[in-house]
């Protein structure tokens, strides 16, 4: 699947890039999905060694055995596949807190993941514009009910309804990388009941 | 000077209203009958005796009302008051300029006694009477930021400078024309402003942010904006926007004069010395249509900015389903006249 041509947008809206190789002493790269072609074309035009400085944190999701083992075969330091995000944090925090001066962080596939990682790496001091970008796969969006403040995942039709507070919200393109999430909004606030028919925008 | 402290509410039964001298004294904000977006930044020296532009931080007769009105939007959502880390040093700033400027500039209602770094402030409104060690967090109930903005009118962003880009890094936000300082907090001057329409296009922003970031301490800057808003509520916040966003729909032809009202915001922005920080208060001033009306020149323009605003402001404003109900209401109070420049009563 190629990488995901998006519409422009506002400013607040992340934008993506294509991963290349950049000098480090060591190297961090995080995928869900999809995101693992983008580590594998990356892997087309690395030094040799890289990977022997690679640690990858990848989680399949849908797409369970499809690139695992391609991925294996670029024989990275560390290679670590997992069931979910939360599954993979208490990992990644642990990286993220033992990284030195010279690691490059790399993220691809959906949104949300790399929103959320993105949140880890800066939380950890790394700016978020030294960090790589690459997004693969499903466009589904991370939302934050701007009421309740629960965060629902993978959100694909505007509107959508808010699995805490259960109000139907509409979705922004106003991002926030400090909640890793876009802004959901009561569509029917003017109009209590006049909820819109969902239409399916993001795959 | 004394000033007659309102007992009003802006919620549940809105008995909000301007006297008559606060009507005479009101930030109209349009010099002229038409309105587009504008840096429009004038320095904020004091200006015209008795006007908003008068003090450094206006205290006028809502004082006391808008500050029991904050403490109840703070204990139902806390998340309007936050401040990353490394501003509280910015918070201290803030507390520093706003007690020594009330007290200089309103030495009836506010004192502040300093002995070295043992400071002793007396808010006489509010009734506080706070001895406290300048720079000693603990020796304050809240952060200093919040400590001192829940005693001041307006809402207050603080803004960390760095990477030639402006940091929404700390806030004290419930007074708000429907922004989310949880939701906005951390992004720069161009992600927080990302929603506005078209003024990124025309070049407002980039121009306003070289304004700001170059904005020297000692000599702060202002402008005013605007926005309508039914029922004097001061917490149109998109946190309760499933709650105030319904009473759009209670306007009528009737209760127009009483409802509807021109929402101005005071803008100032300060440089802060120990942490080069900028700060953002914006001060919100609400009046009723049947108020404003009855400055005739301020009727007149306010009829022909409305009716002439580009659609697509008047949706971000969040008031084009109400406009043509509003436009025509203010017809009455249109006779057509020419109007004198500028934004002070005739």
């Amino acid at each position: 699947m190629p990488k995901t041509a998006f519409e422009p947008s506002i400013k607040s809206r992340p934008i993506y890039g294509t991963l290349e190789p950049r000098p480090g002493k060591s190297h961090l790269m995080i995928a869900d999905a999809e995101g693992a072609e983008a580590i594998l074309d990356l892997a087309k035009s690395t030094p040799k060694g890289m990977f022997d400085h690679t640690h990858i944190i990848y989680i399949p999701k849908k797409t369970g055995e499809t690139f695992t083992g391609r991925l294996r075969e670029l024989n990275p330091a560390q290679c670590y596949v997992g069931p979910s995000y939360e599954a993979a944090l208490p990992r990644l925090r642990r990286v993220l807190n033992d990284a030195h001066m010279g690691l490059q962080v790399y993220l691809s596939g959906s949104e949300g993941l790399m929103g959320q990682a993105m949140l880890e790496a800066t939380n950890a001091g790394i700016p978020h514009s030294a960090i790589q970008t690459e997004h693969r796969g499903s466009t589904a969006r991370r939302m934050q009910c701007v009421h309740c403040k629960g965060i629902t995942e993978d959100v694909t039709t505007d509107p959508f309804q808010c699995a805490h507070c259960g109000l139907h919200l509409f979705v922004r393109d106003h991002y926030s990388r400090r909640i890793a999430a876009f802004q959901g909004v009561r569509v029917d606030a003017e109009e209590p009941g006049n909820v819109p028919e969902p239409v399916e925008r993001f795959k | 000077m004394t000033i007659n402290f309102r007992d009003e509410t802006f919620r549940d039964d809105f008995t909000f209203r301007n006297s008559p001298e606060a009507i005479k004294r009101f930030p109209f904000p349009f010099h002229e009958d038409s309105y587009m977006y504008s840096v429009n930044m004038e320095p904020h020296k004091s200006y015209r005796p008795g006007s908003v532009y008068e003090r450094t931080f206006d205290v006028d007769e809502h004082y006391v009302s808008e500050m029991k009105d904050r403490a109840k939007v703070l204990a139902e959502d806390p998340l309007r008051c936050q401040s990353l880390p490394h501003m509280t040093l910015a918070g201290w700033d803030l507390l520093e300029l706003i007690m020594v400027s009330k007290a200089e500039e309103y030495p009836d209602l506010f004192e502040l006694h300093r002995d070295g770094n043992k400071w002793h402030w007396i808010n006489k409104p509010l009734g506080i009477d706070q001895k406290f060690v300048f720079l000693d967090e603990a020796t304050l109930p809240y952060g200093p930021m919040e400590y001192i903005t829940r005693q001041t009118q307006g809402d207050f962003a603080v803004l960390d400078q760095r990477d030639d880009n402006l940091w929404m890094d700390a806030g004290m936000v419930t007074t708000q024309a429907d922004w989310s300082l949880d939701f906005d907090i951390g992004m720069n001057f161009f992600e927080w402003h990302a929603p506005v329409p078209k003024a990124h296009e025309m070049g407002i922003f980039v121009r306003a942010l070289k304004f700001l970031l170059n904005v020297r301490q000692g000599a702060p800057a202002r402008r005013l904006n605007w926005t309508m808003t039914v029922n004097p509520l001061l917490d149109t916040s998109p946190e309760n926007y499933h709650k105030w966003g319904v009473m759009k729909q209670d306007l009528t032809m009737e209760n127009m004069g009483e409802k509807m009202h021109l929402r101005v915001e005071l803008q100032t922005f300060f440089r802060l010395p120990r942490s080069n920080a900028l700060v953002f208060p914006i001060r919100c001033y609400l009046i009723k249509l049947g108020e404003l009306v009855t400055e005739p020149k301020w009727g007149r323009r306010l009829h022909r900015v409305l009716r002439d605003l580009p659609e697509e402001l008047a949706t971000y404003k969040g008031f084009i389903s109400n406009r043509p109900k509003i436009v025509e209401w203010l017809s009455k109070y249109d006779d057509g006249k020419p109007t004198s420049p500028g934004i002070w009563p005739d």
